[in-house]
């Protein structure tokens, strides 16, 4: 059951691009990735495109299809009118690299910050013990693929690069909320996740939940129990003080990534469209250590500078008005309990 | 020696790992800890290597299920399922090593599922006699990755990522370090390192159904081959019993043989369960001869033998193939394999949760409600660089390998959930074998100018081509080739067709050329310049299978049926000599009386 499809696919590098339009003979039960490799195979053999596993389990075939956030992989061409024209265009969030391709780095970037799982204690001959009941709520966020399609739509920074310095996003809001639900862990990122990582900026419009392709429950069971768990560092109604359990051991630390060259390599820009011939000489750094910043090009995406507090959950949750407002408003101890019984309500309704 | 002036970017380092899954990140973790100045290389973004595909879960004999369990079962099964011609120390420091590895992996901040008693649990996988793989529902190699990462990452350990190495470079007889390019901006490297790991996985893209992705072009094994290292064992190729088979852009695509190990049962057109048929005379103490106690032995392993859709994997895949062949297959091409009427759905979701979204997703099958259809799909290969057991070196002073690119561990078949383990086990040791060597080093080698110009030369040859043929086509002709002459049954004539036609293709591969806009991120340039460890590596896997002259494990010969016992004293080893690929047998290393004992029990 063989068919043309009608296929506009946006071709360019950073310098700028255009669509192109293209006709590509499909197969009954093909996904928007088959096309776009029978592209690049007959057609449009430097079509640039990144993928893996075509499975859904890898997260690197990542693109825009008729402007959804989507995974190439698992999209099939049977959830379009036949008549359609199927568009792919690059994520929009990251620095487009060539046609599908996009700098992802500053995911990679974020994910340095983040202080590493502290146990408490070797492991060696496989002393830890913990139930499966307590584990399951950290292994939805290790479901992750790191497709970044949760960056890539959240508004924050989808349309602002401004906020990417203070905002680690989504995905790595789960990797918080990750470590702070892992039952072992001694370490306490609840303070460094508000105001390093830039978790107040979210105002849990739930864009991220809706993309993932792994159908994490991001802002439900990762944001807003992490929103809340800010909270009870900051201001501790009696009532919530009173529960019974609460880890008051652990210790408090803050970003992980040091200020030294990213380990994070990428090579220098601007060698792109260089003809074959002009290869001497074409990457300007010798790199003669480790330690040396060698072809690192990531000026854009440097390790986040250290900011004051932005604006916190506190502000987000409890009314959508100018943070700075609030900020200094005397009222806030009146907004804390007001969001403390909120968070209490929240999280006893989730419960059932 | 001259230092280089035709590629500028030039990085050192003590140790560079190629490859970043499971092998590659644990290596250079053990590197970075033992001291060396590291780096990883790797050709996708970190965190998509194809460990990440590794569904069922990680073989280790911790005994957290079955306390009967311990590392000489483990080794035994190891040994059994590779129809012993596994390098019999690998296969015990393996199963030695393989719970700490596991354990260590907690420690770094994996979630396995959990007992009862809240330890890590174990499910049960083809070939091993207890439920022994430490699992995260069926995406352990998700967690295993993971993990890794964020470890090496914790750790601060240099990546370069989208990053492909295209040759090993040499001072004389030794390693000097390595040569490769950018795939974002086309630009090249070198890294001046005593000591590289390979970590680069295996070979499946050489074949038309496979469940490998565009990385297992064979880079490592090409690479060691042409710098002087051996290959051993490459006509052994898993076909994983399970792919996917329908619609058709999934075909290949695998299905976890947790499946089988959490109750899934394969049938034919006729709605018979045919495994039955098919327990060779090997494994017939151990293995269940009617359903009623296959059924039973889920829950009690101790009184019931093990029902046969657990036999090793190249036992299912011939099985199936033969299903297929005696026209009892289904619809699509391949056979049924059923868990929706065996387990609930609500258990089917819990366990299978990637299978059951993999099927929905791709397939529109509900898995809890109908059965799948599948048939086999080239998945591993278990022949790769001969390294030495303990320190994973091969024959190239400074070279290391780890991972499906190395060989021996696995013997003619590799259990599932063991690779897993191996990755752990040999990564460990390799990055630790590599540190150590460069710390014993008298003096740095020196990477030359000459070598770093011809690899230069080699990587923009197709670029001088114009109007030469698609480098697309001729990947497509050779997975075509590999696939029906060199698949899951062979015969002689058509190995040594399919030899003609790789030298055919390596002729046409001299002329591919590349379109477009030059070296930025071209998949067309990549694909060129792929071709090359491509079409070495399927030229050893032909070559070694038309010299083997039996059947055994992955390599079963139409021609030769028959297990020959004087075969199984023996290993193929390849190396290359100007250019020209030679064969020669050599005796495999005597296993010590204290482990011969374990096989003289009878079950």
């Amino acid at each position: 059951m063989s068919r043309d499809l009608s296929m506009r696919v946006w071709r360019g590098d950073a310098s700028g691009g255009d669509f192109a339009d293209y006709t590509v003979p499909v197969e009954e039960g093909e996904v928007v990735l088959d096309a776009i490799h029978r592209l690049q195979a007959e057609q449009a053999p430097d079509l640039a495109v990144r993928w893996n596993c075509k499975a859904g389990k890898c997260g690197s075939c990542s693109a825009e299809i008729n402007g959804k956030p989507r995974l190439m992989c698992m999209t099939r061409l049977s959830s379009y009118e036949e008549s359609e024209t199927i568009t792919v265009t690059p994520m929009r969030t990251f620095p487009v690299i060539r046609d599908l391709v996009t700098d992802v780095t500053f995911n990679y970037e974020k994910a340095r910050d983040v202080p590493a799982f502290a146990p408490p204690g070797s492991n060696a001959g496989g002393q830890f013990r913990m139930q499966q009941v307590d584990v399951e709520r950290s292994q939805e966020f290790r479901k992750c693929i790191e497709c970044y399609l949760c960056q890539n739509t959240c508004h924050v920074i989808r349309d602002h690069d401004e906020n990417k310095p203070a905002f680690a996003g989504p995905r790595f809001f789960i990797r918080y909320a990750e470590l702070d639900m892992h039952p072992l862990d001694t370490v306490d990122r609840r303070q460094m996740t508000q105001e390093h990582e830039g978790l107040g900026y979210c105002n849990i419009t739930k864009c991220c939940t809706e993309v993932c392709p792994e159908g994490i429950h991001i802002t439900d069971n990762g944001i807003i129990p992490m929103k809340e768990r800010v909270v009870d560092t900051k201001y501790d109604p009696v009532f919530l003080g009173l529960r019974i359990g609460r880890r008051k051991d652990r210790r408090p630390v803050g970003p992980a990534a040091g200020s030294g060259p990213s380990p994070i390599k990428r090579p220098g820009r601007g060698t792109s469209a260089q003809p074959a011939a002009a290869l001497a000489g074409a990457a300007s750094v010798t790199a003669t250590s480790t330690g040396s910043p060698g072809a690192t090009g990531t000026a854009t995406l440097a390790p986040a500078p250290p900011r004051s507090a932005p604006a916190g959950a506190i502000d987000k949750v409890a009314s959508a008005a100018s943070p700075d407002t609030l900020k200094t408003a005397l009222p806030a101890v009146g907004a804390a309990a007001g969001v403390g019984l909120l968070a209490w309500a929240i999280r006893r309704s989730r419960r059932k | 020696m001259a230092e280089p002036t035709n590629v500028s970017e030039q990085h050192d380092y003590d140790v560079v790992v190629v490859g970043a899954g499971g092998s590659g990140l644990r290596a250079a973790i053990a590197a970075h800890e033992a001291g060396a100045r590291t780096a990883i290389v790797c050709k996708s973004l970190l965190g998509k290597a194809h460990t990440v595909m590794a569904e069922g879960g990680i073989a280790a004999a911790m005994g957290n299920v079955w306390p009967e369990d311990n590392w000489q079962v483990h080794f035994r099964d190891t040994m059994r399922g590779g129809k012993m011609l596994n390098n019999w120390r690998m296969a015990q420091l393996h199963a030695q090593e393989a719970p700490e590895r596991v354990w260590e992996l907690e420690e770094w901040g994996a979630l396995f599922d959990r007992t009862d008693e809240g330890k890590i649990s174990q499910r049960d996988f083809g070939g091993h006699r207890y439920a022994r793989l430490a699992h995260v529902g069926d995406r352990t190699g998700l967690e295993m990755i993971r993990t890794l990462q964020q470890r090496a990452v914790d750790l601060g350990i240099d990546v370069f990522m989208e990053c492909t190495v295209t040759r090993l470079l040499l001072d004389g007889q030794r390693v000097a370090g390595a040569f490769g390019y950018w795939r974002e901006t086309g630009s090249f490297l070198t890294f001046r390192a005593p000591a590289v790991v390979l970590a680069t996985g295996g070979i499946g893209k050489s074949f038309q159904v496979t469940s490998n992705s565009w990385e297992y072009t064979g880079d490592g094994h090409a690479m060691a081959l042409w710098a002087g290292a051996s290959l051993l064992n490459m006509e052994f190729v898993q076909f994983h019993p399970t792919g996917m088979v329908w619609p058709p852009s999934v075909k290949g695509i695998l299905i976890t043989e947790s499946v089988r190990g959490e109750g899934g049962v394969l049938r034919n057109s006729e709605g018979k369960r045919f495994m039955f048929d098919y327990i060779p005379e090997f494994f017939k103490a151990e293995t269940a001869d009617n359903e009623q106690e296959a059924d039973a032995w889920y829950a009690d392993h101790k009184n019931n033998r093990r029902p046969p859709e657990l036999l090793p994997r190249d036992e299912v895949a011939r099985a199936i193939n033969s299903e297929i062949k005696a026209g009892r297959g289904s619809p699509h091409g391949g056979v049924f394999l059923d868990i929706a009427s065996r387990r609930s759905a609500a258990d089917i979701k819990r366990r299978l949760p990637s299978m059951y979204h993999q099927f929905k997703e791709l397939g529109d099958v509900d898995i809890t409600k109908e059965p799948m259809e599948v048939a086999p799909t080239c998945h591993y290969v278990m022949g790769g660089i001969e390294v030495d057991a303990d320190t994973q070196a091969a024959k190239v002073s400074g070279l290391y390998a780890a991972g499906e690119v190395s060989g021996g561990m696995h013997g003619s078949n590799r259990l599932g959930g063991n690779s897993l383990s191996d990755l752990l086990v040999f990564g460990k040791r390799a990055g630790e074998s590599a540190a150590s060597y460069v710390a014993g080093l008298p003096s740095r080698p020196a990477i030359s100018s000459r070598d770093v110009q011809a690899a230069t030369d080699e990587a923009l040859a197709p670029f001088s081509n114009p109007g030469g043929e698609n480098p697309y086509a001729v990947m497509k002709d050779l997975q075509e080739h590999m696939q029906s002459l060199v698949g899951i049954i062979r015969k002689g004539e058509e190995l040594e067709l399919a030899l003609k036609e790789i030298d055919r293709l390596k002729e046409r591969a001299q002329h591919v050329s590349v379109k477009g806009s030059g070296r930025s991120y071209n998949p067309g340039w990549h694909t060129a310049l792929d071709l090359r460890a491509m079409l070495t590596v399927s030229e050893c896997i032909a070559r070694a299978a038309l010299e083997r002259k039996e059947s055994r494990g992955g390599h079963t010969r139409d021609d030769y049926p028959q297990t020959d016992p004087d075969w199984g004293k023996v290993n193929l080893v390849l190396r290359e000599r100007r250019g020209v690929i030679e064969i020669a047998k050599q005796p495999l290393p005597v296993m010590p009386d204290d482990l011969k004992t374990l096989f003289e029990e009878t079950h």
